[in-house]
């Protein structure tokens, strides 16, 4: 039995590519029809496909257990893209531009004359509590003026379908490559499609990212050296940390295979000798760069690499420090930044969010902890949250204690009711909660991904869309669709 | 783009692992084979077959007596033996799985396979009649890696590494595969053996795939002063010891800041050159396969020090320009 979209339940929430009734979005309309004419078998069949693709093309995310080492997992993927109409994506567009730009002045206020502390825009007690602020990186100018290079914001819709920003990554964002891998896959398995309708392309992010990072080289080299820095191949992410390097055509490497030497400069080893190198995007946390600067323990860094940046010898994307923005509270006076910096009106609104550093907002959160979400300022993933309205009283008298304790490292945001798509369950669709990861590099310029990975809470009813725990992916599609 | 030295270093350790669980499979193959070629009176030496090995003191700790089975099982299917062939696999295995992405897919899947199948048919490998069966498809399951990365590998400095590792494997591993013939590993004097000498010098041919080869190379029936000189000296036998140093050679020429290493490699080519094994005693050839695996520790040691354990140089140095 082929789709049947009239007994699709919207459920009163907002779903990207259903009206309701049966009735598709303008973006989605040629989709849900051509979906409509493939039978159960045809649709099976581009699922086998589908998982196919992704073992043959080795899409993997590697989950570490206990007994087994570290396990290769195929990427969750479901085949139903996500779409969102090229006239609405421009808005957001603007709206993620205008953000980065803000944060990326924030950040190097903060390391510099702290103005926005100074005119009390920004609480100082805030920035006092705060876990990434890097005193090692104060006074340092890096290339352009700009901290975050790559941050990756997650967006999420609530059921009147308003768009929010309910965070920003800004220390070492995951996920571009099963972006850019799911567009390979979809077009694998749904070739007409791309014939048919005008699908924006994703393709160009590594060559963007690799012009980001050349453009802050120290030396004004044609070819400078870029190279991706990666913990190691028992990483969860390190599958992306290959796949970039390859797409850039830059060195893949581990913390000992860089040396700084007595020049302050950074040099690979390497059969030919040792290389100097300018740019590393780094995809490790700051407190594992370098032993001398930060964790003494850390086998992963590398030995004098701050120093070496300091010293204007090498560029680090994104910079040390720059995750003092990356930091749930922090992110609760992004649209005063916007207004600060920029004078002008945040294009996209953040969720409400109260702090439970502040004693009004604090009893509010504790007088309806049964209502709210509370988040830790610093965990990603989504670990450590409580969701009050699913949990037991016992869970929310403890997060009540841990509120009271330390209460500069709580906020809490109300349960916003995520946005559906159609997901494929056994022969049928059903809807399944989504969020929007798109990337903006800031370099010369700033660019924004054409859409970004969707990430989808396969199990139903639930909202956690975390590939660690239970999430999957679709690709995302901005369509032009002509006038709309 | 430049080869980073913990790449080339996994890529010629990822060539000798799997080359030592080849060549440690046939070196138990030949002792089997030799041992059941004997007269019933005489018993075997594994005490010094275990020295030939190394490991001895390992499998000393661990094991009782050495005989036939608890030296097999120490030889192919212990952990606690870092020479095992199951051990050498895992270890390959490993220093493959680092560098997924400068090797063909297909040879990290194989190289994944191989080991799982190894592990998993340990038992039946163990058992008198599995022997065989098993060392066998684990010398071919090795042979066909080799080839797979021979036919899809670019042959870059990546692949001069591979080849390197495993032919410096191979020539230490065939002057154990000799040794073991050469001492006295017949514990009773008393049995006149000579009617026994050449099918045994047979086995050793036979383990290194060399006896067909030594007949066309050699044009003379099976005599040990010409298989000594066709293992150590031949120069297009791929398994005999000169040739092994030769590919070495010229996997160095394509490198760069080869001076030492080539300079250690052509010392070992005039020791090779300039003996004559045939005429040794077995006293002095035993003593003579010392002298060459000292050797090749010391060519693997230059190799190492120029191109994994490269230290900061001092400010201008010539290294420090390159780019």
């Amino acid at each position: 039995m082929a789709i049947r979209w009239k007994e699709y339940p919207t459920q009163g929430l907002h779903d990207e590519l259903m009206r309701g009734g049966g009735r598709p979005r303008d973006a989605a309309r040629f989709l849900c029809q051509y979906l409509k004419r493939l039978s159960e078998d045809e649709i099976q069949a581009r699922k086998a496909a589908a998982e196919l693709a992704i073992r043959v093309m080795g899409i993997t995310f590697t989950v570490y257990s206990q007994q087994g080492g570290s396990i290769d997992r195929a990427w969750p993927f479901d085949i139903i893209p996500r779409i969102i109409a090229k006239s609405e994506w421009e808005v957001i567009e603007a709206g993620l531009k205008q953000r980065v730009q803000a944060l990326n002045l924030f950040i190097d206020d903060i390391y510099h004359e702290q103005r926005i502390v100074k005119d009390k825009v920004f609480p100082a007690e805030i920035l006092a509590g705060s876990k990434n602020f890097r005193e090692q990186c104060v006074g340092i100018n890096p290339a352009l003026g700009i901290w975050a290079h790559i941050c990756g914001s997650d967006l999420v819709r609530d059921k009147n379908g308003t768009v929010y920003v309910l965070e920003d990554n800004l220390r070492v964002p995951s996920g571009v490559s099963y972006m850019l891998e799911n567009r390979q896959v979809m077009k694998r398995v749904f070739p007409e499609l791309f014939q048919e309708a005008s699908i924006l392309p994703v393709d160009d992010y590594p060559s963007q990212l690799y012009d980001c990072l050349a453009a802050i080289s120290p030396r004004p080299l044609a070819q400078p050296e870029v190279v991706v820095l990666t913990p190691g191949v028992y990483n969860s992410a390190y599958f992306e940390h290959a796949y970039l390097a390859q797409q850039m055509g830059a060195e893949l490497v581990e913390g000992r295979d860089l040396v700084v030497g007595e020049d302050d400069c950074v040099y690979m080893r390497a059969v030919e000798g040792l290389i100097r190198v300018d740019v590393i995007y780094r995809r490790i946390d700051d407190l594992f760069l370098d032993p001398e600067a930060f964790n003494p323990e850390s086998t992963l860094g590398v030995p004098g690499l701050m120093r070496a940046w300091k010293a204007g010898n090498v560029a680090l994307a994104n910079a040390p420090g720059a995750g003092v923005a990356d930091d749930k509270v922090v992110y609760a006076f992004v649209p005063q930044m916007i207004r600060y910096y920029l004078d002008q009106d945040p294009i996209i609104a953040n969720v409400d969010t109260f702090l439970c550093a502040d004693k009004k907002q604090r009893d509010h959160v504790l007088a309806n902890l049964d209502k709210l979400v509370v988040k830790p300022a610093n965990e990603s993933g989504g670990y450590g949250m409580l969701i009050g309205p699913q949990a037991s009283r016992k869970e929310r008298e403890r997060f009540a204690r841990q509120i009271r304790k330390e209460p500069r490292n709580y906020i809490a945001q109300p349960l916003l009711t995520l946005s559906t798509a159609p997901t494929l369950v056994g022969d049928q669709v059903e809807p399944r909660h989504l969020d929007l990861r798109p990337f903006i590099l800031s370099g010369q310029k700033i660019s924004v991904t054409t859409g970004g990975l969707t990430r989808v809470a396969l199990k139903k009813g639930s909202t956690v869309v975390n590939s660690s725990q239970g999430g999957g992916s679709k690709d995302t599609w901005i369509v032009d669709s002509g006038g709309a | 783009m430049s080869m980073l030295s913990r790449v080339a270093e996994n890529i010629y350790w990822m060539a000798r692992y799997m080359e030592r669980a080849e060549d440690t499979a046939r070196l138990v193959n030949v002792t089997t084979h030799l041992a059941l070629d004997l007269p019933k009176q005489v018993s075997f030496d594994w005490e010094t077959l275990l020295d030939i090995t190394g490991n001895s003191e390992i499998f000393r700790s661990h094991y009782g007596e050495a005989d036939d089975r608890s030296l097999v099982r120490f030889l192919v299917g212990d952990t606690l033996n870092p020479g095992s062939v199951i051990s050498s696999l895992g270890n390959a295995r490993e220093n493959a799985r680092t560098i997924r992405d400068s090797i063909p897919r297909e040879a990290w899947e194989q190289i994944n396979n191989l080991y799982l199948k190894c592990k998993g048919n340990l038992q039946f490998g163990l058992s008198r009649r599995g022997r065989y069966d098993y060392l066998h498809w684990s010398i071919l399951g090795v042979q066909t890696i080799t080839g797979l990365l021979a036919g899809t590998m670019t042959h870059d400095v990546g692949y001069d590494f591979l080849r390197m590792g495993r032919n410096l494997e191979r020539a230490d591993m065939s002057t154990r595969i000799i040794d073991v013939r050469s001492v006295n590993l017949l514990a009773e004097k008393s049995v006149d053996l000579a009617p026994f000498e050449n099918i045994q010098w047979m086995s050793v041919l036979k383990s290194l795939t060399g006896y067909q080869m030594y007949r066309r190379a050699m044009q003379v029936r099976v005599r040990r002063p010409d298989v000594l000189k066709f293992l150590f000296q031949d120069r297009r036998f791929p398994r005999s010891f000169y040739h092994s140093i030769c590919e070495v050679e010229s996997c160095l020429q394509d490198l760069p800041r080869n001076d030492a290493p080539l300079r250690q490699v052509a010392q070992l080519q005039r020791m090779v050159t300039d003996a004559k094994p045939g005429r040794l005693s077995q006293d002095d050839l035993h003593q003579f396969i010392d002298e060459l695996q000292a050797s090749l520790a010391g060519v693997h040691d230059q190799i190492a020090a120029t191109y994994f354990e490269l230290t900061v140089p001092a400010p201008l140095s010539a290294a420090a320009g390159m780019s």
